[in-house]
């Protein structure tokens, strides 16, 4: 029989596979990935200059330990290049066709980069995997300052971070504050002053658009004409879905892979988890949604259909000079925020126009009440 | 008393601080927690914990 196919060895791809093998023991697996199969956890990538951990320090397994714990095949370095949902069949990068009986998408979401000018592109990074990881560690080898474009939770977590490591970020955030998508005025500002007290550097209210080689470093250049001197340059401005091959199929796409709430997508025996999937119209980029996915799906392709269940899920933002959690509003609720407390430590909560808590955003100490405001919040599915 | 952390999310489980708002409190060692219990930051459960060396 064929095998059952996972696509993606990040935490979705892994997580799953372990979920399964719990209900499931023999059934064939193969799991597929384009980089080497190293498992690790995707969040500590923006805690590992603190800690001073090397990208092989921040792996826990190789693939081929991965495949032996999973009892299943690991392979590496090879991209899916198209799939034939009719046929049941994945065509790889090196022209192998293979035959699946399920298909699990789990290839997570890819770096957003808007255009820059400027002859130094080179001396941009992204840090999206463990590989890019131990690149952008490489380049910062011997170096001080990083200039950080975007100042929303990948950008602010990387400034407290190389902060931590001894290095000196600079932010680049076009709108007037930081986390401007998911924080109200005052607990930006809370989050903004235990950065600069670290030693982090803003500049609000225009964007990269030019990044230049100079005699010592690079120079990046704004909209409005400043010019921030740097030795390396980290683009943090976002992540969004793969759905490049999935659309390619014929597998309906929206912003992500489009499944119901049994993470099935459009097409027969396809399902799609993680960054990658768009769950009844949700695509959350965290890994507690990812979780309650993989344990869903696994369910279900073991004989017990299961809804997925998002309960409230605050996000816990990696910024330990100001620590945030968040529980963003859904997408269109009308309503206003109330911000109590001052300094460091803020209480936002967000009502919709019958009164009901919708949101909230906890800054410094006021991350205490998160587990007691969660449980006022309605679920975000079922 | 230990500390114990997550090695997905980087949280830590502090035994003798406890987790009171969850209902598990202060000085409840690591195996007496229920074996369902998942990290509340991050949803993994508790085999993806490691003590914390300090």
């Amino acid at each position: 029989m064929a095998p059952l196919i996972v696509v993606g060895t990040g935490l979705a791809g892994y997580t799953f596979a372990k979920e399964f093998r719990k209900l499931d023991a023999e059934r064939p697996l193969l799991l597929l990935t384009s980089d080497d199969g190293r498992n690790y956890s995707k969040p500590m990538l923006s805690t590992g200059f603190g800690k001073a951990k090397t990208a092989d320090e921040l792996a826990m397994n190789d693939a081929t330990a991965m495949a032996a714990q999973l009892k299943a095949d690991v392979r590496v370095n090879v991209r899916v290049e198209q799939i034939d949902a009719t046929a049941k069949t994945l065509t790889l990068d090196n022209g192998e066709v293979l035959p699946y009986s399920t298909l699990v998408l789990a290839w997570g979401a890819e770096v957003f980069r808007p255009p820059m000018k400027g002859d130094a592109q080179d001396a941009v990074y992204s840090v999206n995997d463990l590989l890019d990881y131990a690149a952008f560690r490489e380049a910062l080898e011997g170096k001080k300052r990083v200039a950080i474009i975007g100042g929303g939770l990948i950008g602010c977590e990387f400034a407290n971070d190389l902060s931590l490591g001894g290095f000196t970020p600079t932010v680049i955030e076009p709108m007037g504050r930081a986390l401007p998508t998911l924080l109200p005025e005052a607990s930006s500002a809370a989050v903004q002053a235990g950065l600069q007290a670290l030693g982090v550097t803003f500049e609000f209210g225009a964007f990269a658009s030019e990044v230049n080689r100079t005699d010592n470093g690079v120079q990046v250049v704004l909209s409005d004409g400043r010019r921030i001197d740097a030795d390396v340059v980290l683009s943090a401005v976002g992540l969004r879905p793969r759905i490049a091959t999935a659309k390619a199929a014929g597998i309906v796409v929206n912003r992500g892979v489009v499944t119901d709430r049994y993470l099935k997508t459009s097409a027969d025996d396809i399902y799609a988890i993680g960054d990658c999937a768009e769950v009844e119209g949700l695509v959350l980029l965290y890994v507690l949604p990812l979780m309650a996915e993989a344990r869903a799906l696994a369910k279900t392709l073991t004989g017990q259909p299961t809804q997925v269940d998002y309960p409230p899920m605050p996000v816990a933002i990696k910024t330990p000079a100001c620590p945030v959690v968040v529980s963003p509003p859904p997408v269109g609720v009308e309503g206003t925020w109330t911000v109590e407390g001052e300094g460091a430590s803020t209480t936002a909560l967000f009502h919709d126009a019958q009164g009901v808590l919708r949101g909230f955003a906890l800054t410094g100490e006021a991350t205490a009440q998160k587990t007691a405001l969660a449980k006022r919040l309605p679920s975000m599915l079922g | 008393m230990n500390k114990w952390e997550c090695i997905v999310c980087g949280f830590i489980y502090d035994e003798a601080k406890g987790l009171p708002e969850e209902g598990i409190a202060p000085g409840t060692k690591w195996e007496d927690i229920p074996a369902d219990w998942v990290c509340p930051d991050c949803g993994v459960g508790k085999e993806d914990f490691e003590m914390v060396k300090l």
